[in-house]
């Protein structure tokens, strides 16, 4: 049970960051902290697949000539680092929209506090 | 033309980059650009559609990488299917976007076309890939889109597309967060290999929890009840030709997206035995379309309604997936077809009242509209029937299959809900249809108090009616008629052709 709760350290911290970033998206009333909880949960899924192409004893995946490319187990598996610098994109593209409609927001609205929000979107 | 699997997302990619470039001097450049490329997606995923028609399914390897390594595109039946249907109902749209002549967009229509095309780019590649990683970055290419598309609009338009933004992305990394899960215990991210290793490892919790967190993340995409809080805003405050492309097209690509995944990489016995993901799909849907159609007979906004009805009428796609039976998945995806028809040329001809009445509020509608805008409304009346479910029309039978598939399982709550919502389907769409036809013309709308049949003809001239703006919507909802009519050889030619493996 300590070597389970030990050795997954890595995925509580993960989803830790994932429920922090969950409650910053519903709990939080203003606009840009809802942001920062959004991007606290889209990093909290990279770290889930960086952390699952851990591998102890391994190095870079690169060929390396002292070790030679027989054993595989040998090298991290880069895939996932691959996918990552896509998913890091994608956030970050995420980000840009989202900051662009929050200024358009403050604009019309002068206010990013969600309720008084709502209650200007009825009465206009 | 061994490329033209991957021709129609480059296509619009690339056109999507170059319309600002091209439409530097003269704005309107951007316009029929969009339609050009628009109109090239649909010639090349009809000929993409006939190849696959010939001669079975197509795959095509990006950069000669071959499958499981490589990224795959996948031309079955199914994935040309709602391509072609997704590219047809983007076109007739754009159409009718050129008779709004930048209404609702002043002077944004150059990136406002980059972003239609962006949109198409995602869906296209949505549909025709094989591989679940390439569905997550075509998937927030076209959220993107999506969020730019709805911001554009009306005062209110930012929040609603912010709220979008929020849970579209909880969504998409639910869905990223899941396809770990199943890389961690696969080791492949292509479709068909997944299927292939997925049978040795359904006892691991991580396909479980990979599963629901797929299921959760597209269901937010899907507007699926209770994760459709974001939509009803989304699609009001939308500009008209933007909720007239992503109503018909937005939730139905994710809709696509879970029955690809639960029957194609996941197999029918484990998604419905196993575990009852689809049980609980069809009940949650069930309930949706309850919801979705009462709350739409409380609109007075007729977008806002049509919007709630969409949540209820993706709760018949739902229904069908939930039904996880050959004759549910025949109705599951024969509706995804008609439901684009229909919510397009709803959507349309709102459009229309909004611009040659500037409103399309269902209280100020009276009996004068039947002759300022004969034929939009004629069209409305179609694709309401349709939506209703009245025989010759397409909506019939999708409901037919659907109806057919919850007797086969014997389940009659599900007949009950769909019995019950055709009636609420009648209720919110005939008190359109009462104030429109049946009232007596007020003194506004009477020229002189000639009878509507003579003025059938003469309403009918420039001024009240555009040709760009009736004609699409005319289109889209007789074609409802062409497509009920069909719907025997489109059922047996085409949909029991994609019935999956073991169902």
């Amino acid at each position: 049970m300590t070597d389970f709760i030990l050795g997954h350290y890595a995925y509580w911290a993960i989803i830790f960051l994932l429920v922090l970033g969950l409650y910053g998206m519903v709990f939080k009333k203003n606009l840009a902290k809802k942001l920062i909880g959004m991007t606290i949960f889209q990093v909290a899924i990279i770290m889930f697949y960086v952390a699952s192409a851990v591998k102890w004893a391994a190095t870079v995946p690169v060929l390396d000539p002292a070790i030679g490319a027989v054993d595989a187990a040998k090298y991290i598996s880069p895939l996932q680092h691959c996918l990552m610098l896509t998913a890091i994109v994608v956030g970050v593209a995420t980000s840009g929209v989202a900051f662009s409609l929050v200024i358009s927001i403050y604009r019309r609205y002068k206010t990013l506090d969600e309720s008084i929000l709502l209650e200007r979107m009825k009465s206009s | 033309m061994q490329n033209s699997p991957a021709l129609v997302p480059l296509l619009l990619l690339a056109a999507a980059i170059s319309i600002p470039v091209l439409a530097i001097k003269k704005t309107g450049v951007a316009y029929l650009a969009a339609l050009a490329a628009s109109l090239g997606s649909v010639v090349i995923s009809a000929y993409n559609a006939l190849r696959v028609w010939e001669s079975g399914p197509l795959t095509y390897h990006f950069g000669g990488w071959n499958p499981p390594i490589g990224i795959e595109y996948v031309l079955d039946p199914l994935s040309v299917f709602v391509a072609l249907v997704v590219n047809v109902v983007a076109f007739i749209v754009l159409c009718h976007a050129g008779g709004l002549k930048e209404r609702e967009i002043p002077g944004k229509s150059v990136p406002y076309y980059a972003l239609v095309l962006l949109l198409l780019c995602g869906a296209n590649g949505m549909i025709l890939t094989g591989d679940l990683f390439n569905l997550y970055v075509f998937l927030e290419i076209f959220s993107l889109a999506c969020y730019g598309l709805i911001g554009i609009g009306e005062k209110q338009a930012p929040i609603a597309s912010f709220r979008y933004l929020i849970m579209g992305t909880v969504g998409a990394s639910f869905y990223l967060l899941g396809l770990g899960f199943i890389y961690i215990v696969t080791g492949s991210l292509n479709m068909a290999d997944v299927r292939n290793i997925l049978p040795h490892v359904y006892g691991n919790p991580a396909v479980t929890t990979g599963l629901a967190l797929i299921v959760i993340g597209m269901g937010i995409k899907m507007a699926i009840f209770p994760l459709h809080g974001w939509l009803p805003d989304a699609y009001t405050y939308a500009p008209s030709t933007s909720s007239a492309l992503i109503a018909p097209i937005g939730t139905k690509v994710a809709a696509y997206v879970i029955l690809r995944v639960l029957f194609f990489v996941f197999d029918v016995k484990f998604v419905s035995q196993t575990l009852p993901v689809t049980d609980l799909i069809g009940w949650l849907a069930a309930i949706g379309i309850l919801f979705g159609s009462v709350m739409a007979m409380a609109q007075n906004e007729m977008k806002r309604m049509l919007a709630y009805s969409s949540i209820a009428q993706i709760g018949y796609i739902g229904l069908g997936i939930g039904l996880a039976n050959p004759l549910g998945f025949i109705g599951a995806v024969l509706h995804i077809l008609n439901h684009a028809f229909m919510k397009g040329a709803l959507f349309l001809v709102a459009a229309n009242l909004r611009k040659n009445a500037g409103h399309s509020d269902i209280s100020k509608l009276d009996a004068s509209y039947r002759k300022k805008l004969p034929w939009s409304m004629a069209a409305f009346t179609l694709a309401a029937l349709s939506m209703i479910g009245l025989p010759p029309t397409a909506g019939f039978f999708s409901k037919w299959y659907l109806a057919l598939g919850a007797i086969d399982k014997g389940n009659w709550v599900f007949l009950g809900v769909i019995l019950l919502s055709s009636l609420l389907n009648a209720v919110y769409f005939f008190r359109i249809l009462e104030k429109v036809y049946l009232g007596t013309p007020s003194a506004q709308g009477a020229e002189g108090a000639p009878s509507p049949k003579s003025n059938r003809g003469e309403g009918f001239v420039a001024g009240e009616e555009e040709y760009a703006l009736m004609i699409p919507a005319v289109v889209l909802s007789f074609s409802l008629l062409l497509l009920g009519l069909l719907n025997a050889n489109i059922v047996k030619g085409v949909i029991q052709r994609i019935i999956p493996l073991g169902m």
